[in-house]
């Protein structure tokens, strides 16, 4: 049984295995919009190593953070931008 | 071959050359613009893009001013893409000297009829609440604003080509004689006047204008709207825009329109490279920061650096070129040239009209440095 | 105050390149440090290889790097230069200075992504970056996916996914059947084992379509993709999909040498016999000196830490080696050329950059990327142009070869706390 994480997805708790990325635990919580662009198009990941911005969420509170970089810590906040 | 006549050349495609073309297409005149590299791509591309009154000399008050009202009769016509916020100054009051300098300011705003407000400690506070606690108060000028430089320059220059002005981007001026400019493409045009508005470009061409350029250093942050509301410039920032030779930097932060901050800046004689240094940028950052702690938390995405095109006394160089008939210079806009384009580009057309002018024109006369040689 | 490392031969990139380099510098007794961005070592072929071991050739260089003294520094970024012989670095915790002797660059590639219609739906990712999403923890399993785009990562990337239980339906390769047919001869002739590979792959794949000639014309979906309509010049359908694995090559990372002040050639790093960069005491190994590949990047990874430690005898023995992979990429840019139909794939109001939303009609209007960028905004947002950058170097033949520090966007307070600045805070 591998080690489970739980964090908080737009204030619901999730419970996702070790070494996942916030990226993958936002789309395990349901979430296919991520961010909204400059004109408020919804958006998602899309070259999931951190160059193109488009996963950005805010996670415990700082916006514009890349969350295909990060990985899951336990009691992480996360919020996309339609929270 | 024919030579291609036209009446006017402007040499330079930034902000300043740009409002001359325009000004001058308005007036019929028939004019070609001439740049090597892309619309506003010089200092303009660099500015921060501060629409904003200077009290620091006369000239310049009644350069800014003239300048400002243009600026802000256009707000209408102006396309999205200039994102033209009217945000207005606060001028920072640290401690006791600067908030005397407040009230200077107060009176000359006063005599010259122009809007302005006076902040204590908790007015300020509550307009810009990301501020230190404990600044002294502000001085307030309601109808400054902040503007995207290059895309004005480019919608000036459309504005200049509905009125018949050629555009000539690709090729640079190599030799102005009397009445024939020589591009570096090898061929000519014939002209009545030449308009220099290459920036820092001018004292290359020209030797012995006295244009040093000072190298600025800035960044601009993601999209945090709201984190400041006005344009903020420390009250420090006169004595070091004027001051000496040595390098300074002073706390000028901007909200774009995008919701972007825009940091800035530093002031640096005799720096060559264009590259961004370390050092530089991180007394920029750390003097920004002083003013606004919550800077350091934001995510910064671009650095870059800028030259302004600094005088003696800190005045543009507008009109004849004594050495030259013809040629007349529009050029020398230090950190103001933004503003002062508007305004520029009125005082050139005067001086090819002849009409009455507006502005006294004697204070930007390039003849005023006759004889003194560059970098005295 | 930020802390700060002091390396003998500092290397950036923790990929095949950079890990083979690290291996070899480390021979010589000085001191080695390799920093990468990712949480973990492996770049991206062999990412998430020590959690989840997947590639065969991954293993004997984990262990080879496990065995060799170099500090191997996970999670750090570098966004910039404090002066010679100093990078600026940025970790969850801050700044850091990293600070060397001799530096080797391998920071790798990232894939092309090229605009259509729907392009910036979600669920349409990159093929790459698809497969890094789910050894991240994406679920994939059951998902239909279409893998569509350019080059041999296609292929690795569906047979991945298949071994995640994706439903990976239809692979659709841009080029010719007639360009890599040449390649597949000369592979077969010359590089048995990467035939080998190939074969095992398409075993993998088995049951999945691989068309030639297709690429995608639109995506579809109401606030998700649903739908990808592909082409083959004559004719076009449609295929319902949950996700669309889409790039079109890949793209070197050249920000950081660019931001040293390495000289770029025909859109790579150059570099000398011995993998030095025009900066002396600066190397550049792996996808940035050219695409070409994971055997190239070991190699030439050998060669630069061999050559940055003072070993060229070794360094040496591996130039013939070189020339053989090196050959091999030139085959397979040739046969992955992208063709000129793509060009002319996005609509005018189909976004170029997605950070500042700007439409393909805007971008064109312009003469340069410069022009482009100060005129539209495009490049502008947080990517720095490293989506639309590539782009439209492919759609408009303009060279992007321009970089403004931090070469990542990072907080305010690194550029602050860097040592090189005591005085910033006077
Ligand atoms: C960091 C910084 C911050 C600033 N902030 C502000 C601000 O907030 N508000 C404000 O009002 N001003 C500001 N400024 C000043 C302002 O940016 C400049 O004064 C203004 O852009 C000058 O415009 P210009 O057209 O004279 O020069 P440029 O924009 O430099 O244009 C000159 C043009 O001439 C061209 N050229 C050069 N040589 C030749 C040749 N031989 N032939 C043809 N063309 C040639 C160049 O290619 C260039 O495009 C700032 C400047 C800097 C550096
Ligand atoms: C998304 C993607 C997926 C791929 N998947 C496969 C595959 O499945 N099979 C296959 O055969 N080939 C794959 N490739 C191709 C593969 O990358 C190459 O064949 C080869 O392995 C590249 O090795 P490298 O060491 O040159 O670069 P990489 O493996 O790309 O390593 C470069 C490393 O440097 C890091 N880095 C870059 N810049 C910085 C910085 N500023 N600070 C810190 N770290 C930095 C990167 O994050 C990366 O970890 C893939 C390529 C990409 C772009
Ligand atoms: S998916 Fe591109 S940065 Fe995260």
């Amino acid at each position: 049984m591998p080690e489970t994480i739980r964090i908080k997805v737009n204030g619901v708790a999730v419970d996702v295995p070790e070494h996942t990325n916030v990226a993958a635990a936002v789309t395990r919580a349901g979430h296919v919009h991520f961010r909204r662009s400059v004109t408020g198009q919804p958006r998602g990941p899309l070259c999931g190593m951190g160059i193109c911005f488009e996963c950005r969420v805010t996670i415990d509170g700082q916006p514009h953070r890349r969350s295909c970089q990060v990985l899951c810590r336990p009691g992480m906040e996360i919020q996309t931008d339609d929270a | 071959m024919s030579v291609p006549t036209c009446q006017v050349a402007v040499l330079g495609a930034g902000i300043v050359g740009a409002a001359c073309a325009r000004a001058l297409a308005q007036a019929d005149f028939q004019v070609v613009i001439i740049d090597p590299n892309p619309i506003g791509s010089g200092a303009t591309a660099a500015g921060m893009g501060h629409i904003l009154l200077i009290d620091d000399s006369p000239a310049q008050f009644a350069l800014t001013q003239n300048s400002r009202q243009q600026w802000n009769d256009l707000a209408p016509e102006l396309p999205d893409d200039c994102e033209f916020v009217k945000c207005g100054t606060l001028w920072l009051a640290a401690d006791e000297d600067e908030l005397d300098e407040v009230r200077r300011k107060e009176e000359r705003f006063r005599a010259a009829g122009v809007a302005a407000e006076v902040l204590d400690t908790r007015q300020l506070a509550a307009a810009e609440p990301n501020l230190r606690a404990g600044l002294l108060g502000a001085f307030f000028i309601p109808d400054d604003r902040v503007i995207y430089p290059p895309c004005a320059a480019r919608w000036m220059i459309e504005e200049a080509q509905r009125h018949g002005t050629q555009l000539r981007t690709g090729v640079s001026a190599i030799e102005v004689t009397g009445k024939e400019v020589r591009l570096s493409d090898g061929s000519r045009i014939s002209v009545e006047f030449t308009v220099h508005a290459t920036g820092c470009g001018t004292a290359k061409m020209l030797p012995g204008v006295p244009i040093r350029p000072r190298k600025g250093h800035l960044i601009i942050t993601d999209r945090y709207p709201g984190f400041v509301r006005h344009a903020l410039l420390e009250l420090g920032y006169i004595k070091k825009a004027h001051g000496t030779d040595t390098d300074s930097v002073s706390c000028v932060v901007h909200p774009r329109r995008t919701g972007q901050v825009l940091v800035g800046s530093s002031r640096q004689f005799d720096a060559e490279s264009k590259d961004v240094d370390p050092r530089m940028l991180a007394r920029v950052v750390a003097r920004a920061t002083e003013f606004l702690p919550g800077l350091t938390r934001l995510s910064g995405i671009r650095a870059w650096t800028g030259f302004r095109a600094a005088t003696p006394d800190g005045l543009p160089l507008i009109g004849p070129y004594p050495e030259l008939p013809g040629l007349y210079l529009a050029t020398g806009h230090e950190g103001h040239g933004i503003t002062t384009s508007l305004g520029t580009a009125e005082l050139i057309v005067d001086h090819l009209t002849g009409r009455t002018p507006r502005l006294p024109l004697e204070p930007y006369l390039p003849a005023r440095f006759s004889g003194v040689p560059a970098h005295a | 105050m930020t802390p700060e490392r002091q390396f003998d031969v500092l290397v950036v990139g923790a990929g095949p390149a950079g890990l083979a380099a690290a291996c070899c510098a480390a021979e010589s007794g000085r001191r080695v440090g390799v920093v990468d961005d990712n949480p973990d070592l492996g770049g991206q072929i062999w990412r998430g290889e020590r959690v989840h071991p997947h590639h065969k050739e991954a293993g004997a260089w984990l262990q080879r790097v496990r065995t060799a003294s170099l500090d191997f520094l996970p999670g750090m970024q570098v966004i910039g230069q404090n002066g010679p012989g100093r990078l600026l670095a940025e970790t969850a915790d801050g700044a850091c200075e990293l600070r060397f002797e001799r530096l080797i660059l391998a920071p790798g590639a990232r894939e092309r992504f090229l605009p259509f219609p729907g392009w910036t739906l979600p669920g349409v990712l990159g093929a790459g970056g698809l497969q890094a999403m789910v050894k991240g923890g994406l679920p994939i399993e059951g998902r239909r996916v279409v893998v569509a785009g350019s080059g041999p990562l296609l292929l690795a990337v569906a047979a991945y996914l298949r071994t995640r239980g994706a439903k990976a339906s239809l692979i659709a390769e841009q080029a010719a059947w007639s360009a890599l047919l040449p390649f597949g001869l000369a592979l077969l002739r010359t590089q048995p084992d990467k035939t080998r590979q190939a074969l095992a792959l398409r075993w993998a794949l088995r049951g999945v379509p691989y068309r030639t000639d297709c690429w995608p014309m639109r995506a579809d979906g109401d606030g998700k993709l649903a739908s990808v309509t592909l082409t083959n010049g004559r004719r076009t359908w449609s295929v319902p999909c949950d996700y669309l694995a889409c790039g079109f090559g890949l793209v070197p990372n050249l920000e950081l040498p660019l931001l040293m002040g390495c000289d770029v050639r025909a859109g790579f790093v150059a570099v000398d016999e011995m993998q030095q960069t025009s900066v002396n005491g600066v190397y550049g190994a792996g996808e940035v000196t050219g695409i070409g590949g994971l055997d190239k990047s070991l190699t030439e990874g050998q060669i630069a830490g061999y050559a940055a430690t003072g070993q060229p005898a070794k360094a040496r023995r591996l130039v013939a080696a070189r020339k053989r992979s090196q050959r091999f990429a030139a085959t397979l840019n040739t046969a992955f050329a992208l063709r000129d139909e793509l060009r002319h794939v996005a609509a005018p109001d189909t976004l170029v950059c997605r950070c500042e939303d700007v439409s393909y009609d805007r971008v064109r209007r312009h003469e340069s990327w410069r022009a482009a960028k100060l005129q539209t905004r495009c490049g502008m947002g947080p990517c720095q142009g490293r989506v639309c950058g590539a782009a439209t170097e492919f759609l408009f033949g303009w060279p992007t070869t321009s970089v403004r520090p931090p070469i990542y966007p990072t907080a305010l307070a690194n550029f602050l706390e860097s040592p090189a600045n005591p005085a910033s805070l006077a």
